[in-house]
């Protein structure tokens, strides 16, 4: 095999970190090549380099054996290097076609739409890459979404596609299509660079890995040597549990009763159709299901941020329908939402102004409304050092922090809290195998101390084996509810798609 | 020390810049910028009569300044200052002259406590409340709050109960007894201006060290976490343009008690609107609004002597404040312009980019 990209020696500082330091690796012709990492061990520095985002302090890029200097993307793009980055660069108000030919039109001052969609009907026949060139991209689901950027790629006739992160936002279902689409690619020659802190996805894509750790490549091995033990302890540099350890479920009185729960979302649609469960002290109870199925507004309805239509919600025997987020925060009920940006912090504030976000209101961070600053910088000091954030400064704003910290500053905030009740909608997207190990480990911390958790996760393995009751949600309803340590992935597989339970499998239900 | 050279940075390069263009600009009509901007300096701060003017302007654009800079930090956008300012003072004055009988000091507090609550009330009841339940944007509310207050003012002095009889279309006065009174003899310096320094300790005091500020500034920031904490967004939207509007008030009752002493035809001092640059300009920091306030005032003052001493026309005072507010708004351009020089002589330093491969 002959190696299409080089990168050698390749260092790149920044102001206090080695972002890149001695980044060696080579990718053939017609190989899956996958850059394995935790978050900030240099993948996206390295990728940011490759692409002509960043100009490197030292070392080589090499191209087909020559090496090359970039600019900018675009002479990255011009060389043949294509890149999808997590993010999206889409237009949503343009057609697919627009987007993918935008800088690079057919025709002279006239605009050949006709020209750009049969130019990309041809492109997505080659690759495999079906995708109305006609619809607008804002009615695509985020999986079509990321099928326009590759193409957007292969229409600037990209020879090597680079693939940030592309499963992080995708659901199982999206990301095992990518997968064939990558392999179609592969077979046309065309080299995918992966890049992914998901060992599993790894393994199922990549011809070889690359594992990155501090800014330095550790290890490239063909995929087929590779246990998934040996690829997180190479990513973190010691060795990790890969799946926690599980002790059996001591359930005590009941926390939370849900009691056919109707609830709309913001637009008043039903999305929440009688839902009933109950979770007991000591225990966790997970559910599953396709995104968009309720489990947001169910949730949500739970802590009070949207309002109840139907049904009753006690918590500790109290009935708390009618409370408000405030009150039910004070009663006990801990929450770590889904989007850590949007939701759990301010961007803008300090660490230790988030870490008092729920609890600015109570003693000692405040009384008869002065705050006081000093037992909240305390306060902070001792949650970013029991969760490990980095950098441990409280007076660094949250939107500095990597995405794990800045979800460890949440869960610390949550868990220090002390609450009977923990909600956590999928409290380790996006983060490293490290960062889930410690997420998990305090999960079930917590209900080895009799804490009630619900959580919600689109990651099946993660609700496998940290649930000790199963709820499945399907179109707004809780289709069933199995045993955790009974249940496996085929019977959750069905039950979310709506198949019911009795259908799905003789295994019980409760 | 480090984030607070940061935070200063901007403004003052903005200020520099500006004056630099505005030296230019002198330059290019035939005037010697030296000898402008000496004439504007020695015009704002020359004496103490002269500084003690430019401190009494800069007391009402302190207040205002304030005022918007709290409801930018709530995340609001109070454009109609000018307005909540006027009916204030059209309400002092009100108070001014009918409740004659009071001691002095009483009847300064009576009359500042009326301003400020008739302000809050202007910013916060409609445009307040309809930011908070029906999202209908503050900043078309409170420009057409702005409009009906000054419009109403101008009916009460011209043919309404305010009108005092004789040819001036302006108020009763209130009493000498409710003046404030001066700290530089001769001059408009009263102790206005220290009312507004306590304004904006207390409005720091308010921002950064108690709960309600806490939950203006989450809002204002996040909304979505801001409800997530727990925070009533719709109560704090209302309070935090009934707050800009109460430092509104205070700045027309403290210009009432100060300088105007009636409510007057021409009152049209555009405090208002000058406040939303200040708090620009100080980045809503609210001792920065104090240097925002004065080096604003500053131009206006100086901008006189100036088109004395120089024959150059004061408008010039003008485009600096065009010129600053663009710099101020544009601070992205700083980085942006060192970020295409340094592509730039890249680029020219090393050509090997030619000689990489072409596209297939």
């Amino acid at each position: 095999m002959t190696s299409f990209l080089e990168v050698v020696d390749l260092v790149k500082h920044f102001p206090g970190v080695k972002a890149n330091d001695g980044v060696n690796l080579t990718l053939h012709k017609g190989e899956v090549h996958s850059i394995l990492g935790e978050n900030g061990a240099g993948k996206s520095t390295l990728m940011k380099l490759i692409y002509g985002l960043y100009q490197p302090d030292s070392g080589e890029i090499r191209l087909e054996g020559k090496p090359v200097k970039f600019h900018s993307p675009r002479d990255a793009i011009r060389a043949g290097i294509g890149m999808v980055h997590q993010h999206f660069m889409l237009i949503p108000a343009l057609t697919v076609a627009d987007n993918i030919v935008l800088g690079d039109e057919p025709g002279g001052i006239t605009y050949k739409r006709a020209e750009a969609e049969k130019k990309v009907r041809e492109l997505s026949e080659k690759y495999r890459l079906e995708v109305d060139p006609s619809a607008k991209v804002e009615q695509l689901s985020v999986g079509l979404q990321q099928r326009v950027e590759i193409l957007k790629a292969l229409y600037r006739k990209a020879k090597v596609l680079i693939l940030d992160e592309p499963t992080a936002v995708l659901t199982p279902q999206e990301t095992e299509e990518l997968f064939s689409v990558v392999r179609h690619l592969k077979s046309q020659g065309i080299p995918v660079l992966f890049i992914s802190h998901k060992l599993d996805e790894v393994r199922a894509i990549a011809d070889r890995v690359t594992v990155m750790r501090a800014g330095k490549t550790v290890e490239t091995l063909p995929i087929g040597d590779a246990t998934p033990q040996q690829l997180a302890n190479l990513m973190v540099g010691r060795e990790v549990v890969l799946r926690v350890e599980k002790t059996k479920a001591n359930p005590g009185e009941v926390i939370l009763d849900v009691q056919q729960l109707r609830v709309n979302d913001t637009a008043r649609r039903e999305k929440v159709r009688n839902v009933s469960f109950q979770i007991r002290a000591g225990e966790i109870f997970g559910i599953a299901g396709i995104d968009g199925n309720g489990q947001t507004e169910l949730v949500d309805a739970i802590a009070g941020l949207l309002p109840i239509v139907g049904g009753r919600l006690r918590f500790l025997g109290r009935d708390i329908t009618r409370l408000s987020t405030a009150e039910r925060t004070k009663a006990g009920i801990a929450y770590v939402p889904q989007d850590r940006q949007l939701d759990g912090l301010v961007l803008d504030f300090t660490l230790t102004e988030n870490a008092i976000l729920r609890d600015f209101k109570r003693k000692p961070f405040s009384k008869g409304g002065i705050l006081f600053h000093k037992p909240a910088k305390t306060y902070a000091e001792r949650l970013i050092n029991l969760f490990d954030v980095r950098p441990r400064d409280v007076n660094r704003h949250a939107g500095d922090l990597s995405g794990g910290n800045q979800q460890k500053v949440i869960l610390a905030r949550e868990v220090s809290r002390e609450p009977h009740l923990l909600i956590a909608v999928q409290p380790t997207r996006g983060l490293d195998v490290g960062a889930i190990e410690g997420i998990h480990k305090q999960l079930l911390r917590l209900r080895d101390e009799g804490k009630a958790i619900l959580l919600v996760s689109l990651e099946l393995d993660e609700i496998l084996s940290l649930s000790d009751r199963i709820g499945v949600i399907h179109s707004g309803e809780m289709v069933g509810i199995v045993p955790g340590e009974s249940a496996t992935r085929e019977q959750l597989g069905l039950l979310m798609t709506g198949v019911t339970n009795g259908e799905a499998t003789e295994v019980t239900t409760r | 020390m480090k984030h607070i050279m940061r935070a200063l940075a901007t403004p003052v390069i903005a200020s520099l810049l500006a004056i630099i263009i505005g030296g230019i600009i002198a330059a290019a009509i035939g005037y010697n910028p030296l000898q402008v901007y000496g004439a504007l300096i020695s015009g704002a701060f020359g004496n103490a009569a002269n500084i003690g003017y430019t401190l009494a302007i800069a007391t009402p654009l302190i207040l205002i300044g304030l005022g918007i800079a709290i409801s930018f930090r709530a995340g609001l956008f109070n454009i109609g200052a000018e307005g909540q300012y006027w009916v204030s003072v059209m309400a002092a004055t009100w108070v001014g002259y009918h409740f004659t009988g009071l001691p002095g000091w009483l009847h300064v507090i009576l009359c500042l406590v009326v301003a400020m609550l008739v302000g809050g009330l202007w910013a916060g009841i409609i445009p307040g409340l309809a930011k908070a339940y029906r999202g209908a944007h503050e900043v078309i509310t409170t420009m057409m709050m702005s409009y009906t207050g000054i419009l109403l003012c101008k009916y009460m002095i011209e043919d309404g109960p305010m009108r005092k009889p004789g040819y001036i279309p302006e108020s009763y006065p209130i009493p000498q007894n409710t003046w404030l009174p001066t700290l530089i003899p001769q001059s408009q310096l009263t102790i206005g201006i220290v009312i507004a320094i306590v304004a904006v300790v207390v409005v720091w005091f308010v921002l950064f060290h108690t709960t309600l500020g806490f939950q203006l500034r989450v809002v204002g920031s996040n909304p979505r976490a801001a409800r997530y904490a727990g925070i009533r967004v719709p109560l704090y939207t209302v309070l935090a343009l009934g707050i800009s509007g109460v430092l509104s008030g205070l700045a027309g009752g403290v210009q009432l008690l100060a300088i105007d002493h009636r409510l007057a035809e021409g009152f049209n001092t555009g405090y208002g609107f000058t406040g939303i640059v200040v708090a620009l300009l100080a980045r809503n920091n609210p001792f920065g609004v104090i240097v925002a306030a004065v080096f604003f005032a500053a131009l206006s003052t100086g901008g006189q002597n100036m088109q004395q001493v120089t024959n150059i026309p004061a408008s010039l005072t003008d485009v600096l404040t065009g010129l600053i507010i663009f710099f101020v708004a544009a601070e992205r351009i700083v980085p942006q312009v060192i970020q295409w020089y340094k592509r730039w002589t890249s680029r020219a330093s090393t050509s090997i980019s030619e000689e990489g491969p072409k596209p297939a």
